[in-house]
């Protein structure tokens, strides 16, 4: 749904953004400590965001500054550093693939090891199953917490929802349904 | 419809945002777009409702502002059709969170949603609800998901345990409706369910304990007998990673078991066998095993004790750590910091394995390895580490210098052995990274020095050679300044020289070159500046052949822009020219610094001196049994472990702190406020008490002008210098008169000070709350000429290990009082003393000396999401306010 490419730089706003925050006092971020995921971020190499999806509260500025500070931590990091950056006393778990990199944050005591599995069960959902990224992310976590660890279950899951709107679209665009509204 | 209208499509919008040049130009296609959706908004225009939303989504994504778009979302959720509130759903939970009001008005779609007729529609409603709930939703919509928990279509169930997970979460209180349902998944056979269930029970133990009673009673077997059926399944290829049979679930029974087992002898007893079984069999060359192998080794360690197991357990942990992995490496650093308090013999095996992780490349591998080697040091091993750190300091990175440091001076204060080791240490520190070290180290250092009276000639040679070595390293050459200034004779004569240093000669000529160089270095700044003023009067005293000489440098300042520098230079200066009969009583050595109240006064003040990690390291074993009867020790031991603030009665403020001590050591001066208003006061102070009563104007005054609430950086040796001398309150009048320092403190009359000293009049701090969770403590001032009012202060800690949330305090007084709250300076206050909440309150009070001040407080905080309210009254306000 929404596509995964796009080319120009976000810095598009980041000045506006600067300089808010220079007048703003910094701002406190707030999560609630005993989820497992907080949110998911894919970042592009060049610091575009793909995905976000957020499973703790934070207002448009929070998002905004967390999407900045960890897209300059993560993106500078050589290869073949270990996969996990601290950051405001939580861990962030990256992995790339490709030229996209996924970001999961979780608490400092979680599981990082299996983080990295979660974030690889997701690729290769996406790669089995063409789809939009959103969706397959909402039959994989649920409140920061996963939901189904078969990557099948997942791909048919969303496949049938796809195929619902597909039936949808096509009964709008029929003869018959255009007739029956105009008549209505 | 408009089959020509503007709208673009959502590729050619993105296409048109890729192709900005400019923030301009990006940010004036986005309002394009933001006006079209809007006007097709108001239009009520079915047809695009799907692509608005989606490039909203787009927008905000980029950061801009969406809150129109959210009526829109909502509009779609309450549509009939699937495709609707498919992308209604999805746009909820990218625009809106919990704490929008907007959120409400969908509690009833989605209550329709989940009961609607179509799994999928309902599949949607309760993604939705457990992303972004609030407790209000959870609280209406817990009865229908508490129904989907039995559910025909096992993929609802399993959706259902989440969004259960978040409902418990949100509101604990309806824990206990979900036990029974969320034991029964237990037993279910379809993966999905079963992961999601044990996740649901897992949270169910963690908010009720009533759930963890009857979960270890009823589940304990059957869910060790799950796991078991799952290590020994044959290979499924829908759940396979890497040869490993659904890890996921794997992990998540560990973790409900290791939940059952802690704190629960037969509990931990039952699953002995199958930890074990992980422990050994699980295949570790692949990162799926070694993230089962991670979790059997967390619940070895949490459960009841079994000595056999965690011999298993620590042997996983250093295979870990000699893996070549980094992401294993790292972990396994991690765990040796939680294992250290069930074993740390067992740790200390690997020192030099984490010592070299120290030194890796990788960022995230160097800062945890040298959390754990500052949790490994002790009176053993100190020499040892420290030295190995330091040398490191040397070629560390930039960046990772100040972590570094921070963390040996640490380590050196609180085990330093003997004074010479620690001098030394912080010498090669303060030579390597001088630029580094935080304020109250140095001057702790200095404190130090002074008290060490048989060390002062070797220091100041060690110093005098090290600044030779670094000019650049300000700290270094302050504290080098300081010594000079001191103990510069003794770099000339060779005092108290020890057998281990190698002999030098340095003469009158270049001490003071030393000086010269400090004083006209571009780095130096203006406390730098100030204490070499300081230290060249002191030398004139000293070395008469070279009065001249320091007397042009001296002059040379007096043009100076810099208020503090000129005012001192021209003081300075005639002091040297007109007063030479007090000079050499004013120029004496500075008597010894009083190291208790100085640690004290640290302890109190800044209670994260010893580094964030206080926080874990309070209840970890190392550093016990400390020689108490080395002073020294004790003194530099702020990181105490089982005494994080032991000065209750002083609060964060260290400016009101100190006011208050100064004003009562005996206040006897007002005055030159105006003037004092640097960083530096704190060095006038110590010249001050150098000299005795002649000055003890001097530091009045500090106290004065720190009461004025200059915005300086107050060096903590102020107070504790102000303190030390406990000064009997000197007659103003004669003092002024008969002083040959009038031309120094000209202009300032005692009615002034009189007013002074009435309005300031010192109130002790008080604690004025306490509870097992949180500490309040409260500061007292008066502004100058309104006794009715009072400046209160009022400081919050954490006592306990989790951070406090939404923090909101409020107070409430009697009719003859008014009251006025300032914001807060924070709503989170993190764990452990580890930082503070400062409040300002501004209460008036009309009966001011008949009655006295009284007030009821309440504080609302959230702990781990729980909200929690405490109450109490104030009564013990000191009289007088």
């Amino acid at each position: 749904m929404i596509p995964i490419s796009r080319n120009n730089k976000n810095s598009g706003h980041l000045f506006p953004l600067i300089q808010r925050q220079i007048l703003s006092p910094p701002l406190i971020i707030i999560i609630p400590s005993s989820k497992m995921i907080h949110f998911v971020l894919l970042i592009s190499r060049q610091g575009k965001v793909r995905l976000t999806k957020w499973y703790s509260p934070y207002s448009q500025k929070e998002r905004s500054k967390v999407i900045r500070e960890l897209s300059s931590l993560i993106l500078t990091r050589a290869p073949r550093l270990c996969n996990f950056v601290e950051w405001r006393g939580f861990k962030v778990v990256y992995k790339r693939y490709a030229s996209l990199y996924f970001c999961m944050c979780i608490n400092q005591d979680d599981n990082e090891l299996e983080v990295l599995e979660i974030i690889h069960h997701y690729v290769e959902i996406l790669d089995r199953y063409f789809g939009s990224a959103y969706f397959i992310l909402d039959e994989i976590l649920i409140a920061g917490e996963l939901q189904e660890s078969s990557k099948k279950t997942v791909a048919r899951l969303v496949a049938a929802q796809d195929s619902l709107v597909e039936a949808a679209k096509e009964q709008a665009n029929s003869v018959s349904f255009i007739i029956s509204q105009a008549t209505k | 419809m408009n089959p020509f209208s503007s709208e673009t499509r959502l590729r050619d919008m993105i296409r048109a945002i890729r192709a900005c040049k400019t923030a301009a130009e990006e940010r004036a296609v986005v309002r394009k777009e933001c006006a079209t959706i809007r006007a097709s908004v108001s239009d009520n225009d079915n047809d695009y409702k799907h692509r608005n939303l989606a490039k909203l989504m787009f927008i905000h994504m980029l950061g801009y502002p969406t809150h129109f778009g959210q009526m829109e979302c909502l509009k779609l959720i309450a549509a009939p059709g699937f495709p609707d509130k498919r992308i209604g759903y999805l746009g909820l939970m990218l625009l809106l969170d919990e704490r929008q009001e907007v959120l409400m008005l969908v509690t009833n779609s989605l209550k329709q949603d989940l009961n609607h007729t179509n799994q999928y529609i309902v599949g949607l409603a309760l993604c939705a609800l457990g992303n972004i709930s609030s407790a209000e939703m959870a609280r209406d919509l817990a009865p229908e998901v508490e129904r989907l928990l039995l559910f025909r279509d096992p993929n609802i169930r399993k959706k259902a345990a989440l969004c259960s997970i978040r409902i418990i979460k949100k509101v604990p209180d309806l824990a206990e409706n979900f036990v029974n349902s969320a034991a029964a998944l237990l037993k279910e056979k379809h993966h999905g369910v079963l992961l999601t269930g044990v996740q649901l029970c897992t949270d169910l133990c963690k908010v009720s304990p009533d759930a963890l009673e009857y979960i270890r009673k009823r589940c304990t077997e059957g869910l060790v007998k799950l796991l078991k059926d799952v290590v020994n399944s044959p290979y499924v290829p829908e759940y396979d990673v890497s040869g490993i049979a659904d890890p996921f679930l794997h992990i998540r029974l560990l973790r409900l078991l290791r939940v059952l087992g802690h704190g629960d002898a037969d509990a931990s007893d039952c699953m002995n066998d199958i930890l074990a079984q992980v422990a050994s069999k699980t295949e570790s060359n692949k990162n799926a095993g070694n993230a089962i192998l991670y979790e059997c080794v967390e619940t070895i360690m949490s459960i009841e004790d079994n000595s056999g197991l965690r011999v298993l357990a620590i042997n996983i942990l250093g295979r870990f750590l000699s893996n070549r992995d980094n992401n294993i490496r790292y972990v396994a650093l991690n765990m040796l910091m939680r294992a250290i308090t069930v074993d740390s013999q067992a740790v200390q095996r690997h020192r030099a394995t984490i010592l070299e992780c120290v030194k890796d490349s990788d960022a995230s591998i160097r800062k945890r390895a040298l959390e754990l080697v500052y949790l490994l040091v002790n009176e053993n091993n100190v020499k040892l580490l420290t030295k190995d750190l330091i040398d490191y300091l040397e070629i560390s990175d930039q960046e990772f210098k100040g972590d570094l440091t921070a963390k040996i001076c640490s380590i050196v204060e609180k085990f330093s052995p003997e004074k010479i080791w620690y001098i030394d240490q912080m010498l090669q520190v303060l030579s390597e990274a001088g630029n580094y070290v935080k304020d109250e180290v140095w001057h702790a250092l200095i404190v130090v020095i002074s008290n060490a009276s048989n060390l002062h000639g070797y220091t100041v040679r060690l110093l005098y050679r090290a600044v030779q070595k670094s000019v650049d390293q300000e700290v270094l050459v302050r504290v080098a300044v300081w010594c000079i200034g001191e103990y510069g004779d003794m770099l000339v004569n060779s005092v108290g020289t020890l057998g281990i240093e190698e002999p030098i000669t340095v003469t009158e000529s270049d001490t003071v070159d030393v000086l010269e160089t400090a004083i006209k270095h571009h780095t130096s700044d203006l406390t730098t500046r100030a204490m070499c003023l300081i230290a060249l009067l002191k030398l004139s005293c000293r070395f008469p052949s070279c009065s001249e000489r320091i007397q042009d440098i001296i002059v040379q300042n007096k043009g100076s822009l810099v208020l503090e520098l000129q005012q001192r230079s021209i003081e300075f200066n005639s002091i040297i020219q007109k007063h030479q009969n007090i000079r050499s009583a004013l120029c004496e050595r500075m008597p010894v610094l009083d190291e208790s109240s100085y640690s004290i006064r640290r302890a109190g003040s800044l209670p994260a001196v010893a580094s964030s990690l206080q926080g874990s390291a309070v209840t970890l074993p190392n550093g016990v049994a400390k020689p108490s009867a080395a002073p020294l020790v004790d003194l530099l031991d702020l990181s105490s472990d089982d005494a994080p603030v032991p000065a209750p009665s002083q609060g964060n403020d260290f400016l009101h702190d100190l006011l208050g001590v100064d004003l009562s050591s005996g206040l006897s001066q007002a005055g030159t406020n105006q003037t004092q208003k640097s960083g530096t006061d704190a060095l006038l102070d110590l010249l001050s008490i150098g000299t005795a009563p002649a000055s003890s104007s001097f530091s009045a005054l500090d106290g004065l002008s720190l009461g004025q609430g200059t915005d300086t950086s107050i060096s903590a040796l102020s107070g504790l210098a102000s303190t030390s001398t406990a000064m009997p309150a000197t007659q103003p009048s004669s003092l002024v008169g008969n002083s040959p320092m009038v031309d120094l403190l000209n202009g300032f009359g005692p009615s002034e000070q009189i007013q002074a000293e009435e309005n300031n009049a010192a109130y002790p701090s008080i604690v004025a709350f306490e509870s097992n969770n949180l500490k309040m403590t409260c500061n007292f001032s008066k502004q100058p000429g309104n006794l009715q009012s009072t400046l209160i202060e009022a400081n919050f800690i954490n006592k306990s290990s989790n951070v406090y949330t939404e923090f909101i305090f409020q107070a409430a007084v009697p009719k003859f009082l008014q009251l006025h709250l300032d914001p807060a300076s924070s709503n989170t206050l993190p764990a452990s003393g580890d930082g503070s909440i400062t409040q300002k309150l501004r209460v008036t009070n009309s009966q001011h000396g008949k009655k006295s001040l009284v007030m009821r407080i309440r504080i609302a905080y959230k702990l781990n999401n729980k909200d929690v309210l405490e109450q109490g009254q104030i009564s013990n306000f000191p009289h007088g306010l």
